[in-house]
C-alpha cells in the first residue's frame, strides 16, 4: 500500500497496485460533526476524476464526496452505511468509502502530499 | 446591521463553541461534545442553553391590554392566571402565523416569549392593537437561560430553592444572589426543564453553577435535533406568515372560547377550516432506513404524485433513525400512510408517523 495523497476537497487516496482506495480526511470529519448517513458507490460504477461519488450527511448538512481520480469502483465500503458513526471514529482506516480501479496513476501522483495537504487545511481552515 | 452577541459570548468561546449567524446573532451551533453527544446529555442528564437572542417582551396594562393582545393572540388571555403560560401565536388577517410564542400572566401584565428573528416586526405587529396607556419593553438586558433535561429539577432546586413546586407551563418569581428572577418551567426540547430570566450581571454566576453540577452546554444543533424528536415546529421553517394553525395542526393552541366566538385576526378563515379541513397538513415522517430527508424534499404517494414538501429533517439521535416534518395533502396524513421522498434525484420510502417522535411526560 502507498503513502496517501490528498485533495483539496478533504479525500484522501491510497494505491495498492492499480486499485485505489478512497476516504475522507480526519479534518473534513471535524468539519461535517456527527455523520449519521453515508451513501457510497455500487461496484463497476464508472467515476471521472473530481465526479461526485458518494454522499456524508451529519446531524447539520449533506455533503458530497468527490473521486479524486478517476476509475471503476471495485467495492463501496458497506461498514460505514451500516454504521455511518464509524466515520468519525477512524476515518483514515476502517471507514474508507470506496476502492477503484484507476486509469491514470499521474492522477495519483499530482495530488498533494500530507505536508502539502496540512499546509493547505491551516491556510483554508474552513 | 452588526452581529449581535449575547452576554456569554466569551463563555461560549471558552467552552470550545463553533459560533453561526442566526437571525442576527453569533450563536453557538454546537460545542467540543458535538451534537449527538449535546444531545444524548440533554436526555439523559441536563443541558444549558443560552436562548437570550430571543425576545423577552414585557406589557403593562389593565383589561384594556388583555383585549388588545386577544386581536391578534388566539389564547383565551382574559382566563390566563397569574404566573400561567400558553404556547400560542400572533396571527394576521389571513390566519397565518406571524410568529409562535409562549405568553405568560404577570402581576402587571403579560410576559411573551418572540422568536429572535421575528421580534421586532413582532412588536410593530403587536403595538397596533394596543393604547398609550399601555406600555411596553423589549428587555435586553436580561439573559434567557433553558436548563432542560430529567436532572434539571434536583439540580436546579440546589441553587433556587421552590422551583420543585413548578408545574409545567407555570412559573413565577424567585430570588438569587440578591437578584429577582422570574422561572417558568418550559422548554423546547421535550423533557422536564426551567427557562430562567436572569439579568445579563448574573448570568454568568448562574452558569458557573450549572457547569459545576456537570450540566453541559447545549449549542443550536442539539436544540433542533431535540425540539424536531419532540415534534416541536421551528419558526420559518415548519411555521410561516402563509400557514394557519389549522394546517400546522396546532388547532389544540386556539382556545375553545375563541374558536367559538372569535374576534382575533383570521378568525374567518380558521372558523372555516375548522368546519372544512384544511388542504394540506403538517404531519411527523419517519424516512426508511438510515436516509435523511431534509427542508424542501418533495414527498410524492405511492403512486408517484407529489403530495407535498418536508420542512424540518435531520437523524434523532435518541430515536437512532432519521425524523422529519413536512405537510402533506390531507388525506395523506393518516399515520402509516406510505409515502415517497425524493432525495438527490431518487425515490425513498417513508411513512407518516404520529408526532412526537420521543415523549416523556411533563411534570402536571
Amino acid at each position: 500500500m502507498s503513502e496517501k495523497k490528498f485533495s483539496k476537497k478533504h479525500e484522501w487516496v491510497s494505491l495498492d497496485g492499480d486499485v485505489a482506495t478512497v476516504g475522507i480526511t480526519k479534518h473534513a470529519t471535524e468539519l461535517l460533526g456527527d455523520i449519521v448517513f453515508a451513501e457510497v458507490p455500487d461496484a463497476g460504477k464508472p467515476l471521472e476524476k473530481e465526479g461526485q461519488a458518494a454522499v456524508v450527511e451529519s446531524t447539520k448538512a449533506a455533503s458530497d464526496v468527490y473521486s479524486p481520480i478517476s476509475g471503476e469502483v471495485t467495492e463501496g465500503n458497506k461498514a460505514i452505511v451500516d454504521d455511518p458513526s464509524s466515520i468519525n471514529s477512524d476515518p483514515e482506516g476502517a471507514s474508507w468509502f470506496f476502492k477503484l480501479k484507476v486509469k491514470d496513476k499521474g492522477e495519483f501522483e499530482s495530488l498533494m502530499s500530507k505536508e502539502e495537504y496540512d499546509k493547505f487545511c491551516k491556510e483554508n481552515p474552513n | 446591521m452588526e452581529v449581535q452577541k449575547t452576554a456569554l459570548y466569551n463563555i461560549h468561546k471558552n467552552l470550545g463553541a463553533k459560533f453561526v449567524p442566526f437571525a442576527g446573532y453569533e450563536m453557538p451551533i454546537q460545542y467540543k461534545d458535538g451534537v449527538v453527544k449535546e444531545h444524548i446529555s440533554t436526555r439523559t442528564y441536563a443541558g444549558f442553553f443560552d436562548v437570550s437572542h430571543m425576545g423577552q417582551f414585557f406589557l403593562e396594562g389593565d383589561e384594556t391590554l388583555t383585549e388588545a393582545l386577544e386581536k391578534i393572540i388566539p389564547a383565551d388571555l382574559k382566563s390566563l392566571k397569574i404566573n400561567h403560560s400558553k404556547y400560542s401565536f400572533l396571527l394576521n388577517n389571513d390566519g397565518g402565523i406571524i410568529d409562535d410564542l409562549i405568553v405568560t400572566k404577570t402581576e402587571k401584565g403579560f410576559c411573551i416569549i418572540l422568536n429572535a428573528a421575528c421580534k421586532e416586526n413582532d412588536i410593530k405587529q403587536i403595538s397596533k392593537f394596543l393604547e398609550k396607556k399601555h406600555k411596553y419593553l423589549l428587555n435586553n438586558d436580561l439573559s434567557l437561560i433553558a436548563l432542560q433535561g430529567p436532572k434539571s429539577v434536583e439540580i436546579l432546586e440546589k441553587l433556587i430553592p421552590g422551583v420543585s413546586n413548578l408545574k409545567f407551563m407555570t412559573g413565577n418569581n424567585f430570588d438569587y444572589d440578591n437578584e429577582n428572577l422570574y422561572i417558568t418551567r418550559s422548554g423546547y426540547t421535550g423533557e422536564d426543564g426551567f427557562e430562567i430570566s436572569i439579568s445579563n450581571k448574573k448570568v454568568e454566576k448562574l452558569i458557573s453553577f450549572l457547569i459545576s453540577n456537570q450540566v453541559k452546554p447545549i449549542g443550536l444543533g442539539a436544540r433542533d435535533t431535540l425540539r424536531l424528536e419532540a415534534g416541536l415546529c421551528l419558526y420559518g421553517h415548519d411555521l410561516n406568515e402563509k400557514i394557519n394553525p389549522i394546517e400546522a395542526n396546532l388547532k389544540w393552541a386556539i382556545a375553545k372560547k375563541r374558536k367559538d366566538v372569535g374576534g382575533f385576526n383570521g378568525w374567518d378563515k380558521i372558523k372555516n377550516l375548522l368546519t372544512n379541513g384544511s388542504e394540506k397538513i403538517r404531519i411527523g415522517i419517519k424516512p426508511e432506513g438510515k436516509v435523511i430527508a431534509r427542508e424542501n424534499t418533495k414527498i410524492f404517494s405511492t403512486e408517484g404524485n407529489e403530495i407535498g414538501l418536508v420542512t424540518s429533517g435531520t437523524f434523532g439521535p435518541s430515536v437512532n433513525a432519521p425524523v422529519a416534518m413536512g405537510y402533506v395533502k390531507s388525506n395523506f396524513a393518516k399515520a402509516g400512510t406510505p409515502i415517497k421522498l425524493e432525495i438527490r434525484g431518487k425515490k425513498y420510502g417513508g411513512i407518516v408517523s404520529d408526532l412526537p417522535f420521543y415523549k416523556k411526560n411533563y411534570v402536571k
